[in-house]
Order: C-alpha cells, then sequence, then structure tokens
C-alpha cells in the first residue's frame, strides 16, 4: 500500500493535471477537420471535370480558411501570455512538435488563400484586373496540379502534428503513442469528407465522398483498437492510463459518443444511404462532426488525468 | 563544467516546511503557488509500516521533457550548472512544459509565464545555497556539482542507499533522496 500526502496545491496542476480546457479540444478538432478537408481538396483537384462543372474542392478552402482561423483563435485564447505569441515566430524548435505546428500553420492559409483564389468566377476577376490575372494563373493545369500537392502534404502535415503535439508529452502515459497522430489525421479526414459531401454539389462527388467516410470511420475504429491494444501491452503505468477508457471516468463518454454515435451510427446510417435504403442525410455527418470533437475532448481530458503512478 | 543536483536525507527531514516558506520569501512566489512542497508516503502493511518524507522541487532533470516540447525555447537548459530555467520573456504560456512535467514541478506564475524551482541560481552565481539548503533546520539538504567526484553531494551518492522519484518516466532527475 502506498498513500501519497503532499502540501502542494497548485492551481492547474493540483490535485490532477487540468491546463488545458475547451480551447485545445477544439482547436485539434478544427484543425483535423481543415487538414482532412485539404487532403480531400487535393485529392479532388485531381480529378478530371467537364468544362464548368464544379466541384465542392472549390468550396472548401473558403471554408477552410474560416474554420482554421476560429481554430487558432481558440488555442490564442487558450494562451496564459498572451502577448508574447510572436515569440513562436523567432525560432524553430526541431524537438518541439508544438514549433513545428506553429510553422504548419503559417502555410495552411497560403495554400487555402491560394486554392480560394483560384476558384474565384470570372465576374469577380474582371472586376479586380491585376488579383484576376493572377487567380486565372493559379486555374491553369500545372498552378491546379501543384496546389492539389500543396494541399494533401499541408493537410497530411497538419493532421499527424494534431496528434503527434500530445504524444509527445511523455509525462502523461495516455497520449504515449505513436497511433495518436495517424487517429488524428483520419478522424480530420472523416469529419472533412462527412461535411463535404454534405455540400458536394453533384451526387456523384457525393457519394464518392460517402464512400471515404466510411473508410475513414473504419480506419478510424482499427486506429482506436490499435492505440488502446498498444496501451495495454506496454507496461503497466500505460495500461492504468487505458483503464481511464475500459472502466475508468471516461469509458461511458468514449464508447458513447466516440464509437457509438460518432463511428458506428453514423457508418450504418451512410452505409444503407449507399445501399440505396435510406436518403441522404445530414444526421450522419453530424454525428461524425460531433464524435471528432468527442474524441478530442476525451483524449485531451483523459490525457491530463492520467500520470507516471510510480512513487 | 558543473552540473547541480541536490541530495536530501529523508533519515532527517521532518516535514517542518521550512524550506517551502524560505522559498516564497526568497522568491516572492506569489500567494496560492509553491516551487517546492512536501510529501509524505505512508508504504506497507499495518503493522509494517513506513512513513517517508521529501521535500520535493523541479528535479533539473538530465532529460528534461518541458525542456523539449517547448515552442519558443522559453525552457532551456543554462550553460552554468545545466540547470532547467523558464525566460519569462519568451514564454507564451501554451502549458506544454506543465503537461510534459511528471513531478508537477512547474506552474503558471499569474503574470502568464511558467515558473518553477530555479535552485536559486541568484543565490548560487554569488557562491550561495540554495534558501531551501541554507534554512533546514535539520541540515537534511546538500547541494553541489553531481560531476565533481570529490563533491559532497557526489560522496553522499556513492555511499548511501538512495532512489529519485518516478525514476521509469524516463527524465533523470537531479534530486537524490538518501535512505
Ligand atoms: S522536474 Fe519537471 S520541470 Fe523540472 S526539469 Fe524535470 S521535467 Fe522539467
Ligand atoms: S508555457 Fe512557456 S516555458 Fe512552457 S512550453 Fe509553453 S512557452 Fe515554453
Amino acid at each position: 500500500m502506498i498513500e501519497l500526502l503532499t502540501t502542494r496545491h497548485n492551481p492547474l496542476v493540483d490535485p490532477t493535471l487540468h491546463v488545458w480546457e475547451w480551447q485545445i479540444p477544439v482547436y485539434l478538432f478544427l484543425g483535423g477537420w481543415v487538414a482532412g478537408s485539404m487532403v480531400l481538396t487535393g485529392y479532388l483537384q485531381r480529378q478530371a471535370r467537364a468544362p464548368g462543372q464544379s466541384s465542392v474542392s472549390d468550396r472548401l478552402p473558403w471554408i477552410g480558411l474560416v474554420l482554421i482561423s476560429l481554430g487558432m483563435g481558440a488555442l490564442f485564447l487558450d494562451l496564459e501570455h498572451k502577448l508574447y505569441v510572436w515569440r513562436m515566430y523567432l525560432t524553430l524548435q526541431p524537438l518541439s512538435p508544438m514549433s513545428w505546428g506553429g510553422w504548419i500553420l503559417l502555410l495552411v492559409y497560403p495554400v487555402l488563400a491560394l486554392g480560394a483564389l483560384a476558384t474565384l468566377a470570372d465576374g469577380a476577376l474582371d472586376r479586380w484586373p491585376r488579383l484576376g490575372a493572377f487567380a486565372r494563373q493559379l486555374q491553369s493545369h500545372t498552378a491546379t496540379r501543384w496546389l492539389s500537392v500543396a494541399n494533401i502534404v499541408v493537410g497530411i502535415a497538419l493532421g499527424i502534428y494534431t496528434g503527434i503535439l500530445l504524444s509527445s508529452l511523455g509525462a502523461r502515459p495516455l497520449w504515449a503513442s505513436a497511433v495518436l497522430g495517424p487517429l488524428f489525421l483520419v478522424s480530420g479526414l472523416s469529419a472533412g469528407a462527412a461535411f463535404a459531401h454534405v455540400i458536394a454539389p453533384g451526387h456523384e462527388e457525393q457519394e464518392q465522398l460517402l464512400r471515404f467516410d466510411n473508410l475513414f470511420l473504419m480506419t478510424e475504429l482499427g486506429l482506436i483498437a490499435l492505440f488502446l491494444i498498444g496501451l495495454l501491452t506496454v507496461g503497466a503505468v500505460h495500461a492504468q492510463a487505458a483503464q481511464l477508457l475500459l472502466g475508468g471516468p471516461f469509458t461511458a463518454v468514449f464508447w458513447v459518443l466516440v464509437v457509438g454515435l460518432g463511428i458506428l451510427l453514423p457508418l450504418a446510417i451512410q452505409s444503407l444511404t449507399l445501399a440505396g435504403r435510406i436518403p441522404h442525410t445530414v444526421i450522419a455527418p453530424l454525428l461524425v462532426l460531433s464524435g471528432g470533437l468527442a474524441l478530442r475532448f476525451v483524449i485531451v481530458f483523459a490525457g491530463q488525468y492520467s500520470e507516471w503512478i510510480s512513487p | 563544467m558543473a552540473r547541480f543536483g541536490m541530495v536530501i536525507d529523508t533519515k532527517k527531514c521532518v516535514g517542518c516546511m521550512d524550506c517551502v516558506v524560505a522559498c516564497k520569501t526568497e522568491n516572492d512566489v506569489p500567494d496560492g503557488h509553491c516551487r517546492d512542497w512536501i510529501s509524505q508516503r505512508l508504504q506497507g502493511e499495518m503493522p509494517d509500516l513506513r512513513l517517508t518524507i521529501t521535500s520535493e522541487r523541479c528535479n533539473h532533470c538530465d532529460s528534461p521533457p518541458c525542456v523539449t516540447c517547448c515552442p519558443t525555447g522559453a525552457s532551456h537548459v543554462q550553460d552554468f550548472g545545466k540547470v532547467v530555467l523558464v525566460d519569462h520573456g519568451k514564454c507564451i504560456g501554451c502549458k506544454a512544459c506543465l503537461a510534459a512535467c511528471p513531478y508537477g514541478a512547474r506552474f503558471i506564475h499569474p503574470d502568464g509565464y511558467a515558473d518553477k524551482c530555479t535552485f536559486c541560481m541568484h543565490r548560487v552565481e554569488r557562491g550561495l545555497a540554495p534558501a531551501c539548503v541554507d534554512v533546514c533546520p535539520t541540515r537534511c539538504m546538500y547541494f553541489g556539482d553531481l560531476d565533481d567526484p570529490e563533491s559532497e553531494v557526489s560522496r553522499l551518492i556513492a555511499t548511501r542507499r538512495h532512489f529519485v522519484l518516478k525514476p521509469d518516466a524516463g527524465t533523470r532527475p537531479r534530486i537524490f533522496y538518501l535512505e
């Protein structure tokens, strides 16, 4: 038996660590969503289109700009020493994923902005001739190819970083898993696909995105299983951290909101839609988005709760 | 080049909290926060119980995760004594270092930056011992250069049974407790 008494009662740290409130899960969710949208945009930009045919990839960069700005707003709200935020951009700390993330976020903006500019219609382009000429260049075949590659590369980097950010903080056993990076990326892809198939202009594209989303949801299930198996097998401290999701205080919300309502139910609904049994609905994508948000909340909150238990 | 560390004799420590008060006074630690604290571990089964009292603070780890995760370089290892410090003017208050420390040694100062024990570098640079070491009425704390085999701390570690806190967290802490 070990009983530990301490005189320390520092705010945010005691009795259990809770340095991050809603801002960080919201930021990680929005960042992941944008990451997924960018990868999908890059993919769709490579597909052949009939002249004049619209694609959801024309809308996603605009929405991405809004979402990433909201995400960065949430991140900014979390900082305790806000006026010093520019300090992030005077250095690149090679061992700090957070530092890398700061720079990746800076790359996200120009890629999204160029993508958005390339979608401007002729009327808008004529109104601002200089911008119009630049935008027309962006619409060229070569520029579209480059933009598509940039979207995919920056999107994957952003998605993975949102998970690695946590797994690099080794003091929290629940986060000590390399699976978190891919898991957050795939969850972001799923959120991106779910939202995109709601706003996709064409039936064909909608169906393609539905199929993608189902694939992402199934992959996410597999990664969640790997995440838990990894923690359970690596050692006692990590196994105890996994118990937070397997019988501990975060179990119900994880299995009900994240896995049940956020993955299994939308997977079933979308499969029925694809089989032509039920009409396309916004319920499934809403569930996917809520599940993605719940995943970030559970992992961020439970991770902070987990600690090295040895004396 | 020195590598400062501490040795604390749990056989002598009575948990009087003088070190905690000294630190608060010396470093103007804000109300409701502390840079060092006392823990009591009760181990064993009745009637075989053992109480260990430890005076704890930042361990100035040799592999400090709080430093590697810091996005601005505010958390750093100072050349002199290899002490882990925070440059307040660089800290954005992201709290990654609070989450990365397995010991809960850091907190956010009410002014917004991450704060913690500095091994009283302002005193050590003037040839004095850290305030907690100086004030201890049972003289249970020792401070010195772990890289100097002749130093008191090195000799105590070489000759007495000792332990560190949470060794499996992998941070290689530099505060050693004598059993
Ligand atoms: S005890 Fe914590 S704050 Fe101090 S050096 Fe080690 S990891 Fe960093
Ligand atoms: S809170 Fe400050 S010292 Fe800690 S990781 Fe963030 S910037 Fe670095």
